[in-house]
Formats: structure tokens, C-alpha cells, sequence
């Protein structure tokens, strides 16, 4: 069984009080907990600050392109769909860089656990906004402040009829923790977006800021009712919820490729004896 | 005079014009299965435009008892499905060639004595029931006008209508027999006479010798977004992709594509993607990612005429300098160009080998001209067919007491293991990273890096690099000088010239890196030639470009193609002559 100290990874080179570090911590805590080895996963994230997750614990990695996470881990899952593949993207990264994407691989419903590091601002190229930063949010590239409106990634995800939408929040760890660990033992595309401070580049979204509003969505909620989630999706301002807005239950992309039906294409190996011969077989229809 | 026979050898032109939709495909498609089931050499091209109908399509078939590699312009029966393709091709005609067609379908009556009027609907309607059959008409008349039997093409027809039933397969039948009958007897200029010649020819084209070269050398998945004249290879591996196992994903994008192909690749299963030029300009910052990675990949790129949309059903060889400095930074990579089917199977087999052996992009050329052509083959060999696991699986991986997948080797090439597979993290970035696969930043370690990926790599692949291929003379006072595409007519063009000139084809497959001269000099034979004379289907001669930039080699002459169509073999060699002379 796994521990923490299995999870040991590189020293982050995050800003001191970064919500990335609560987001790493828990992280760790949930996969212990799920007793997943870190060998048993893969992350595959992007660029930005959430990129150098995967570098922060210890797990096979993929960390590849700005806003390239998802069709990465969508041709991991196809090779291989026994390894649990997990994406780590920013706010920039997967809703801005990478958003068709996004469509996408909630319309195949590839079974990747996307866990989006929301810090509401480009953290790695120093402040500039992200499709999710408030709209009036002044910047320096930005100086009239965001014209354009915030993206709402939930209501977004839940049109798309996304199977498991959650939103968490990096202050609240505890909550976290279930959050993830209820997301990886979702089947189908999960996402949970995670409200994250940037404490260098976000003065507005700040600890307080969020400590104010988050709220935990109350046991009578029923997350798979798409309409009601939907509702739910679209409160956002003076109280934001958190936890699972919306789930349901479709199969998977995986479960519906009849090539590996039976085993993984990984596991489809053919000796170069056998191709020959059917490569024969297969050119006669030529003749 | 010219008479379908060169030099006491057989040899015919058939061209099929109409507009798109009128079923110019199916008749093209039926008459070479016929003449490659009989025995004969065919070659195939197509002309058509962007668009689904209307508009002037043309699909022309060469046959003949020899080899043959390239459409000729002289036609001796023209199948004219619309007006226009009189108008446009009937000076192509040659002295004893036929115009057939329907005056009902054209509403005129051509009184010239080299024109036979079929009535094709009419024949349909009263054998077949059906004006549908009116191609089926076509093709048997034409069978009629060459003095065919009909045992090939009914054989086919009942192959193909199968699943339509017996009823619909008769209908057909009747139809055909009316229109050969027809022509047999209306087509009292009609000199032609074909039999059965030989044994059964493989008819097969470029994209689907890709398509089978990459499943059969275990590529399990392949990722694209259509893109003329690409498509085909996609739609190819589609149709085996239950019988092969292997997962073919329609991706939102090509950088999707790309990226989705690097993924499945790092897991462990060969796969590929393929564009054209515009798609394969979006795949850029993804083979920069596979290089950076150290991820296999075999990417396809099928050119036409650019920039941006340019001619996307015409064909040019204008992107080689940009397969070459595609992408961002500094990395190996392998681009082959093959000119015929057998070279574009041989040639995935090896790019699949070396992509996986080095873990590198490896690009294959192609274009339209060869993505809808087909040739005959007596049959493509396997003996240097090859597939080596180059990837650590399992115990291999497991019995290792530790594992570093960017480890510093001889010769740069990283023991490559599988995630998940052992208790090993298989772990890369596309930052510059430490053997391990963690972000760095110094300069040691990126020197390290770069020395690794690159000069270690560099030496080794070149050494794998086929020389040209050296057609006629031995000692050639003329050298025409091509790649890829150009292979057919070039050849096409010695076999003529040699008659009454020293002269030979070099012809390059894989044309980066440049085949190193230590097992054929191909650079002295420039040298020791009088005039050498480099063939391109593009504007600015980028292969000669790549030629001087590698070895410093200038060739005397330059002949640049750049209207959208491909090299035809008697105006070749009437430019060729204006050199020669």
C-alpha cells in the first residue's frame, strides 16, 4: 500500500502560499488513500504553473503543450485504457489554448480525470488575463480592465453534457480531497475545476476573497438532475458553490471501441510471421 | 503514325470525362480492374476539381504489355460523359482514336467519323430497366470497342453488386452485354484487339500502399482530420481497422491529431497521423513536442499546390523544404518521398523501423498526382519487411534496479519503457529536461541534452539512408535528376531517350538526410556527367536547393512544374529534348 513518502516528488519552485500547494497536498493524500501506486497513473499536463504538477510528486508524466493536455492523455487512454490517466491544466491552458479540446473529449467521454488549476490569471507570464478573470479586472496588458465576460466553465461543461462536473476550492482541503477521490472513481470524463489564489498576480480572487463565498452544495442536492445543475452552474458573485454539480452516467468512449473490446491495443502484439502472412491475405484483394 | 503501338508494343490510352457525380470513378475504377485482371501493365491518374458536383473531372487509364509508370497525352478512346470533355480533350485524340458518347446525354450529334454514338441511358433502360446502368453501358461498350470479352468485367460487376441481390447483378449483366454488343457492332473503325495477356497484376495506389505498409508494420493507431488528397490513406486503414486492430480517431483538429498520436505513442502502441499542407502547418508545434520528447511518429504529408488552400485537388511538390524545417528548434528527422506504390510500402515499413529505432518524426511525402493514381504490380515483396520491438516492456523494464528515460547513451537513443507496465515512472517534458525527464535549466545539462537528441543521433540514421536509385546508362552523359513523384515519367522518359542517348533517371526516395556516398558515389556520377538536369513539380527547384545546401552540388538545368498537374510523358520529353538537343 502506498504511502506519502512513496508520493515524494521535486521541491516546487511555486510562490510561497501558491494554491497549487494545497491543491499538491491533497492530491497526494486522496491517491494514498485510493491506494494508488505511482506507477499505477499517468498526469499528463500542459504549460503554466499547473504544468510542473506532475514534477511535484512522483508518477509517470507527460508534461507536453500549452493547451495540448487532453488529446495527450485522450491517445494515452486509447493505447492503454487499463492505466488511469489523470490532466492537469491551467485556466489559460485548457479553456483558453486548448478549449476545442475541451468540446471534444467531453463529446468522446474518454475516461480522463482533468483537474483545472483555476487561478483566474496567467501566473506564468506574469498577470495577464485568463478566459476566466472577472470582467472590469484591471492588468497590465489589460489596463481598461477585461472587456470581455468570464467564461463559466461549469455551465459551459454541463451544456456539453460532461460526464462529472465538480468545482473545488484549494482553501478547503478536506473537501478537496473527496472531491478528487470521488472524481477518479467516477467513469467517464471528470472534470473539477479547483478555485485556486494566485497571491502574486490575483489582488481580487484572493483568500478572503473566496473564503467569503465558497459554500459546500447540502446533502439534499442532487447532482444528477442537468437542469437544476445547470441553475446551480450559473451562481457565481456573492456565493459560489462547491462540490458536485453534475454527473451522469454515459458510457465511455473506451467502452464503445469495439478494437479493444477485449484487450488494450497495448496488449495487441502480432508477430511479424503472422503480419506477413495477413499482409499477403490482404493483398489479394488487389489482384 | 501513332497507333496505340510503340515500337510493335502494345500500348492505349482510355480517358473518362465528365462532370463530378456522373460516375467517371466507377467506369475508371471497373475498366483498369479489368485490364490489371487480365493481365495488362496499367497506370491511373485523375484530374478533378473542389467539388462535389459539376465542373470538369477527368480519369485517365494508360495499359500496355510492358511495364509502364506515367499517363501519356495522347488518348485513343475518349469516354465523354459531358460536352466539355470534347471540347477540352479531343485534340489529345491520336489518329486512329475514338470518341464515344451518348447523344441523348450530350443533346448533340457529332457527325466527324472518329466519334460512336452509344446510346448509353437508352441501352440502360431497355436491358437493364434502369437509366442507372448507363455507366455499366459505358464500360461494356468501351470493352466492345477493344475487342474485350466480358467474363473479367462481369466477375467484377457480381463482386460488387453482391450484397444488391441476383435481380440487380442480371439487370446489370443484360446492360453491359447491350453496350458491347452495341459497340462491336457500330465501331466499324474501331482497330483495337485485346486478350486476356497474363496472369492477374496488383492494381494499387500510393495512399493505399501507405495505409497497408503502416498496419502491417504494427501501427495501431491513427489519428487525422480529412484533408484532400491525405484522406485516402485515413479512409484506407478505416476499412482494415477491425481486421488489423487498430483505432483510427477522427480528431477535432490536427493539433489535436498530432498530439493524440505523440500520446498513444508514449503509452506504447506505433501510431501515425497524415494532412496536407495546411493541416500539416498546424501539426508543427506537435513535432517539435515528439522531438523534444524523444516520442516515435510517422507523420504523412500529402502536398498540393499552396499557399493556404491553393489547388486542393491539383498536385505540386512544394512543401520538402518545409517537411525539412518545420517546427521550432533543433532536431533529427527522416523524410522519405516515394515515387510508386512498392517504394511508398517499402518506405512506411522503414519509417515506422527508424521512427521507433530512434525515437524520431519521421515525415513521408506524397502528393495528389500519386495519391489518386494506381499501378500495376506483380506483387510487392516482403522480404526486407521488418518489425523489431524496439520498446521495454514488462520484465525487461521491471529487473531494472533503476530507470531514467532520457538516459545519456552512445548513441543517444534512451532505453524507452511503457507507463504502468513495471514499478518504474516513465517520466518526459517538453521543457529541457535532466535524464530522468525532470525540468532543468543549466547550460551543462542542456548541452548534454542537445548533444544527445542530436549529434549523437545524426550519424547513425544517416548511415540508414538508401542511395538514389540509378536508371539506364551506367556512365550517363545525361542525368535527369527527381524525387518522389516524378519517378514514373522520369523512368518513362529513359526508356525513350536511351534509344539515341547516354542518360539515366537518379531517382531519391529518401531524401533526408541525403544518402551518405560511401556506398554509391551518386555525387561523382553528377560530376563525371556532361549535362545533369533537375525535375521538380515545383516553382523554385527545392530539392536542387537542399542538394547544394548538403553537398554543394549545382545542376547544370532546372525544370520547375508549377501549374497544378503533374508531368506528362510526351511533353516531358519534348522539354527534356529542348536541353538534350
Amino acid at each position: 500500500m502506498p504511502t506519502l513518502d512513496d508520493y515524494k516528488g521535486q521541491v516546487p519552485a511555486w510562490c510561497p502560499g501558491c494554491g497549487n500547494f494545497g491543491i499538491l497536498k491533497v492530491f497526494k493524500e486522496a491517491f494514498v488513500e485510493l491506494h494508488i501506486e505511482p506507477h499505477q497513473f499517468v498526469i499528463v499536463s500542459g504549460i503554466g504553473q499547473s504544468g510542473k504538477f506532475p514534477h511535484y510528486l512522483k508518477c509517470n508524466t507527460f508534461n507536453g503543450l500549452h493547451g495540448r493536455t487532453l488529446p495527450v492523455a485522450t491517445g494515452i487512454r486509447l493505447a492503454n485504457h487499463e492505466i488511469l490517466v489523470v490532466a492537469e491544466a491551467g485556466d489559460g491552458d485548457c479553456y483558453g489554448e486548448g478549449g476545442n479540446h475541451l468540446i471534444h473529449a467531453i463529446r468522446r467521454n474518454v475516461n480522463i480525470k482533468l483537474f483545472v488549476h483555476d487561478n483566474q490569471i496567467y501566473g506564468l507570464t506574469k498577470g495577464q488575463a485568463s478566459p476566466t478573470s472577472m470582467e472590469g479586472m484591471v492588468t497590465k496588458n489589460q489596463p481598461f480592465g477585461v472587456l470581455s465576460e468570464q467564461l463559466n466553465p461549469m455551465a459551459m461543461v454541463i451544456a456539453l453534457d460532461c460526464s462529472f462536473v465538480a468545482r473545488g476550492y484549494a482553501g478547503d482541503q478536506e473537501h478537496l480531497r473527496e472531491l478528487i477521490k470521488e472524481a477518479v472513481n467516477h467513469s467517464g470524463f471528470s472534470l473539477v475545476d479547483i478555485l485556486q489564489p494566485c497571491v502574486t498576480f490575483n489582488k481580487v480572487n484572493t483568500y478572503a476573497w473566496y473564503g467569503q463565498k465558497v459554500y459546500h452544495l447540502d446533502t439534499e442536492y442532487n447532482p444528477e438532475d442537468r437542469i437544476r445543475a445547470f441553475q446551480k452552474a450559473l451562481e457565481w458573485g456573492e456565493r459560489i458553490p462547491i462540490g458536485v454539480i453534475y454527473r451522469n452516467h454515459r458510457p465511455t468512449f473506451e467502452e464503445r471501441v469495439p478494437v479493444i473490446k477485449n484487450k488494450p491495443l497495448i496488449q495487441q502484439t502480432v508477430s511479424i510471421k503472422v503480419m506477413k502472412k495477413k499482409l499477403l491475405e490482404t493483398m489479394q484483394e488487389y489482384y | 503514325m501513332y497507333n496505340g503501338f510503340s515500337g510493335g508494343l502494345l500500348d492505349y490510352s482510355i480517358k473518362i470525362g465528365g462532370e463530378a457525380g456522373q460516375g467517371i470513378q466507377t467506369i475508371g475504377d471497373t475498366l483498369s480492374k479489368v485490364f490489371s485482371r487480365s493481365g495488362y501493365h496499367v497506370f491511373t491518374h485523375q484530374d478533378y476539381m473542389s467539388r462535389v458536383r459539376g465542373g470538369h473531372n477527368f480519369y485517365q487509364i494508360r495499359l500496355s504489355d510492358r511495364p509502364i509508370l506515367a499517363s501519356r497525352d495522347v488518348i485513343d478512346i475518349l469516354v465523354a460523359l459531358d460536352r466539355e470533355s470534347i471540347t477540352l480533350h479531343e485534340k489529345e485524340l491520336s489518329d486512329t482514336g475514338i470518341i464515344v458518347y451518348d447523344s441523348f446525354t450530350l443533346k448533340e450529334v457529332y457527325e466527324k467519323p472518329q466519334f460512336l454514338n452509344v446510346p448509353f441511358a437508352e441501352l440502360a433502360m431497355k436491358n437493364g430497366g434502369d437509366r442507372i446502368m448507363a455507366n455499366t453501358v459505358a464500360t461494356g461498350a468501351v470493352l466492345g470497342m477493344l475487342g474485350l470479352n466480358l467474363e473479367t468485367f462481369l466477375g467484377i460487376l457480381k463482386d460488387t453488386l453482391q450484397q444488391k441481390g441476383e435481380d440487380v447483378f442480371q439487370a446489370n449483366e443484360k446492360a453491359a452485354i447491350a453496350g458491347r454488343e452495341f459497340a462491336l457492332q457500330r465501331c466499324t473503325q474501331c482497330s483495337f484487339s485485346l486478350a486476356p495477356f497474363s496472369a492477374p497484376k496488383m492494381l494499387i495506389g500510393v495512399n493505399e500502399a501507405i495505409g497497408l505498409g503502416a498496419i502491417g508494420s504494427g501501427c495501431k493507431f491513427y489519428t487525422a482530420y480529412p484533408m484532400t488528397p491525405s484522406t485516402g490513406i485515413m479512409l484506407y486503414i478505416a476499412s482494415k481497422a477491425k481486421e488489423y486492430g487498430v483505432i483510427v480517431e477522427q480528431a477535432e483538429d490536427e493539433i489535436a491529431a498530432i498530439n493524440m498520436a505523440i500520446g498513444a505513442s508514449f503509452a506504447g502502441v506505433r501510431s501515425m497521423t497524415g494532412s496536407s499542407g495546411g493541416g500539416f502547418a498546424l501539426m508543427v508545434e506537435g513535432l517539435s513536442l515528439a522531438a523534444m520528447t524523444e516520442t516515435p511518429i510517422v507523420i504523412a504529408l500529402a502536398q498540393r499546390p499552396a499557399p493556404a488552400t491553393g489547388l486542393p485537388t491539383r498536385t505540386e511538390q512544394a512543401d520538402l523544404l518545409f517537411a525539412l524545417h518545420a517546427a521550432h528548434g533543433e532536431f533529427p528527422r527522416v523524410i522519405f518521398a516515394p515515387g510508386t506504390p512498392e517504394q511508398a510500402f517499402g518506405l512506411t515499413n522503414k519509417a515506422f523501423d527508424l521512427s521507433q529505432k530512434y525515437q524520431i518524426p519521421v515525415i513521408i511525402l506524397t502528393d495528389q498526382y500519386l495519391a489518386d493514381a494506381q499501378w500495376t504490380v506483380e506483387r510487392i515483396d516482403l522480404k526486407r519487411f521488418v518489425y523489431h520491438d524496439y520498446r521495454l516492456r514488462r520484465d525487461e523494464l521491471e529487473i531494472l534496479s533503476e530507470y531514467r528515460r532520457h538516459a545519456i547513451t552512445e548513441n543517444g537513443v534512451s532505453p524507452f519503457g511503457i507507463p504502468g507496465d513495471s514499478h518504474h515512472v516513465i517520466v518526459t517534458d517538453s521543457d529541457e529536461h535532466d535524464e530522468e525527464g525532470h525540468i532543468i535549466e543549466d547550460s551543462a545539462s542542456r548541452i548534454r541534452m542537445v548533444d544527445k537528441r542530436l549529434f549523437r543521433k545524426l550519424p547513425l540514421i544517416a548511415q540508414e539512408i538508401t542511395p538514389p536509385v540509378l536508371y539506364g546508362s551506367n556512365k550517363p552523359d545525361i542525368v535527369i535528376v527527381g524525387w518522389g513523384s516524378t519517378y514514373g515519367v522520369m523512368r518513362g522518359a529513359v526508356d525513350t531517350l536511351s534509344k539515341s542517348n547516354s542518360i539515366a533517371m537518379m531517382h531519391f526516395s529518401e531524401v533526408y538526410p541525403l544518402p551518405p556516398v560511401d556506398k554509391f558515389d551518386y555525387l561523382q556520377v553528377l560530376r563525371d556527367a556532361k549535362k545533369t538536369i533537375c525535375v521538380e513539380n515545383n516553382a523554385t527547384g527545392q530539392f536542387a536547393r537542399l542538394m547544394r545546401a548538403e553537398t554543394g552540388y549545382g545542376f547544370d538545368v532546372e525544370i520547375h512544374k508549377y501549374d497544378g498537374r503533374p508531368f506528362t510523358l510526351e511533353t516531358f520529353i519534348g522539354e527534356l529534348d529542348a536541353y538534350i538537343g
